[in-house]
């Protein structure tokens, strides 16, 4: 057995890697304080900053701060998961980023609910931004009523609506697939928006028989694969393929559907899919792509960043349409789409023709509509009020697949 | 000169063993393109930066100090006790189960909070004294059967956070709705520390100190640990004593587990264990099971934890980077025992 005099060198070794290290630069504060023109904002991004998905397309909205913004700089720290971080909270981690200089914190994921608000309240004097949120909302069920808190989530409704109609524009077998991430009010609606789009595309373009669709719905259980903790989405995705499914609409963050539909697509048999979130996600896998609704948070960012460094920020809840003048501005538009190599162009055509109509007004959520249990959402002619597509509480009869999680 | 050889031996070797695992991290991050010196730096600001961020140190501290104290006793026998995560898990869950059932009675939070400490330690014991079970009934080696009890365990929360105990209509990898403050353990203003965790860990390593050194119960368990045939044969009842020290263990990660939840998280989530368990089996195989370098050794840990997460903020650099430094040390300071041992043998 060694003796502590060992075990001391050891520690002081190691403190002298760390702790000293750190210790050396005294009680100064972490970074030297920004320059005067400099305005710091922070972001957390649920997943990896490169994941041609969600967070990135967060990240990218960053760097276009730092573009459009004189004296912008973002700090940020991403895969702020309790899976890949573990022992860390949203809201410590926040505390890190406002250490830095950060005087504006966006979080990014729905999951990061708790952590916000812990953090907002902690920090009155902090503008915080929770994307996809409701926290901020006056009419919805969960206002915070925090002086200092802003929810923003583009309406991606629209996107998944086009999705849903390039893929059924598509499908040569009538079944559709939709890889979810978890159950909750915001993945349902988006599921239920890409339902409507391609049962628009089926009945109304296609003039075929409603009951001739199938879509159908399985969910992973989070926003990306987590081994052991998630469904893997590579064996959803090839599960779809394998019994008959021809094109995949993803509604997670990463890119598995498109590779998977590479992976399947043959000659005779092809397999197509659609990505999410990201405006580039089609890269990985061109010749199987059909398109990509994609978020674009760019502009919204700057408003804030600008309104926090006016001192004209105010707390809000944003839902972001798409500029329909042009849905692809990236200096404009909240929501795009972004068409695929692997659609058709006459599918094209219809597809851009559909989106004039949804510029025109056309208006999917009006009844009648039924809820998956075969209750009656909207009676004929009646539209669905913003609350009711948020908090949307099951799956619209036509679809299969889990409405709320399992008891 | 023999003296100067035994120092060297006791000195020389665990220098090398550090300097060896420094110089292979501070290799992997020339290889990631950071600077070593700028990153060790920021990992050190990371820790030890603010008030905040050492609070944030002792806040991982607790629990870990918990689950390695509880590590000790499994390591006196001589049991390799790797399903200490899911007997934090099935602590935490205990907890949960206790504050859901009685977060609305009429109860005083002390009272619930207590109720709910017992019975996260005891499920956590019970998690542990099967495996104990497994392993003298069954015949399955520790490992394996802690293994396989993970990942029961690991299946039941998240059975339990999507299912049963699922937020309002949506289950959510952010865990069960939070308990109301008053069911959380009081912490120091302006941090996210409660010196209930602290206590709680500085009084399980003390007990457990005591317990190993000083007690009959010590005595055996170490007699086990060291040929538990020999201690058969003499007449110490070796199964009784190997499902002791397990259950053992397992109340104090049950402990760790309640840390976690009405300290940390104040709610069920699908990580709860943050990885401690096994954070804590390298602590304690770093300091050889001696109880009196948990503290300092937890600490150090910790501090990296903590630290490493400057390393993507200030470097963008992936933090696992502080995990791989976490086993660098480890192997290097066993290497480095190794090497001593054959070169006392030798002498």
């Amino acid at each position: 057995m060694s003796r502590p005099g060992a075990w001391g060198v050891r520690l002081l070794a190691g403190m002298l890697l760390v702790g000293l290290a750190g210790c050396g630069s005294g009680p100064a504060p972490d970074v030297a304080a920004p320059p005067q023109n400099e305005f710091v904002f922070g972001l957390l991004m649920v997943g990896p900053a490169n994941d041609h998905g969600w967070s990135q397309a967060h990240f990218e909205a960053g760097r276009y701060v730092e573009k459009n913004v004189p004296g912008a700089r973002m700090v940020y720290v991403d895969k702020v998961n309790p899976s890949d971080r573990p022992g860390t909270t949203p809201a410590q981690l926040a505390d890190d980023l406002l250490a830095r200089g950060a005087r504006l914190v966006i979080f990014n994921s729905d999951d990061m609910k708790d952590g916000a608000l812990e953090f907002a309240r902690a920090h009155r004097d902090i503008p915080v931004i929770h994307i996809s949120g409701d926290s901020a909302w006056p009419e919805g069920r969960d206002h915070a009523r925090l002086p200092n808190l802003a929810n923003i989530m583009g309406r991606m409704e629209h996107g998944a609506a086009m999705a849903g109609f390039a893929a059924a524009m598509t499908t040569r077998t009538g079944r559709i697939g939709y890889l979810g991430p978890l159950i909750n009010d915001e993945t349902r609606r988006l599921a239920a928006a890409t339902y409507l789009g391609a049962r628009h595309a089926w009945t109304q373009v296609l003039k075929r028989n409603p009951g001739q669709l199938r879509f159908k719905v399985s969910w992973i259980g989070f926003w990306f694969n987590i081994p052991g903790v998630t469904a893997d989405p590579t064996q959803v995705a090839d599960g779809f393929f394998a019994s008959g499914f021809d094109v995949v609409v993803s509604g997670i963050d990463t890119t598995e559907a498109l590779a998977e539909a590479k992976k399947f697509s043959t000659p005779d048999k092809p397999a197509y899919a659609i990505p999410y979130d990201y405006v580039s996600a089609c890269a990985e896998a061109e010749g199987v792509c059909l398109g990509v609704p994609y978020y674009n948070w760019g502009p919204a960012y700057v408003q804030q960043v600008e309104a926090v460094r006016a001192g004209t920020w105010q707390p809000s809840f944003q839902w972001l349409s798409p500029d329909w003048s042009d849905i692809n501005d990236p200096d404009r538009s909240a929501v795009g789409y972004q068409k695929g190599a692997a659609l058709a162009p006459a599918a094209a055509r219809e597809l851009d023709a559909f989106i004039g109509a949804l510029a025109g007004g056309l208006n999917l959520w009006t009844g009648p509509l039924q809820y998956q249990d075969g209750a009656v959402f909207l009676k004929p002619g009646e539209t669905a009020t913003d609350a009711q597509v948020w908090y949307l509480p099951q799956l619209l009869q036509g679809m299969t697949g889990q409405s709320v999680s399992n008891q | 000169m023999i003296r100067a050889r035994s120092l060297w031996l006791r000195t020389g070797g665990p220098v090398i063993g550090v300097g060896v695992a420094v110089l292979a991290a501070a290799g992997l991050l020339l290889l990631a393109g950071a600077s070593p010196l700028e990153a060790f730096r920021q990992m050190g600001l990371g820790a030890f930066g603010s008030v905040n961020r050492l609070a944030d140190v002792l806040v991982v501290w607790g629990p870990l100090v918990l689950v390695t104290a509880g590590l000790l006793v499994t390591f006196a026998a001589g049991l390799w006790n790797i399903g200490i995560e899911g007997q934090i898990v099935m602590g935490a869950i205990g907890v949960t189960g206790v504050l859901r059932l009685l977060q609305d009675a009429p109860l005083p939070p002390w009272l619930v909070l207590s109720i709910a400490l017992a019975a996260g330690m005891t499920a956590g014991a019970a998690w542990a004294v099967l495996a104990g079970l497994l392993k003298t009934i069954g015949g399955v080696n520790e490992i394996f059967g802690g293994l396989g009890l993970n990942f029961i365990a690991s299946a039941l929360i998240l059975w339990l956070i999507f299912g049963p105990w699922k937020r309002p209509g949506i289950g959510s990898m952010s865990g069960t709705e939070p308990f109301p403050e008053s069911l959380g353990l009081p912490t120091l203003a302006g941090t996210r520390l409660s010196l209930w965790s602290l206590a709680l860990g500085l009084a399980a390593v003390g007990a457990i100190a005591l317990l190993l050194s000083r007690s009959a119960l010590g005595l055996r368990l170490r007699a086990v640990g060291l040929n538990a045939r020999a201690a058969f044969l003499l007449g110490v009842p070796t199964w009784r004593n190997l499902l002791v020290a397990f259950g053992l263990c397992g109340a104090l990660a049950g402990l760790a587990g309640f840390v976690q939840v009405t300290a940390v998280y104040h709610r069920l989530i699908p990580s709860i264990s943050s990885g401690y368990g096994f954070l804590g089996l390298l602590v304690a195989l770093i300091i050889r099971y001696r109880a009196v370098w948990v503290v300092p050794v937890a600490a150090f840990f910790a501090a990296i934890t903590i630290g490493g997460i400057q390393l993507p903020i200030a470097l963008q650099l992936d933090s696992s980077l502080s995990g791989v430094l976490q086993g660098l040390l480890v192997l290097g300071v066993l290497f480095s025992d190794g090497l001593r041992h054959r070169a006392a043998a030798r002498s």
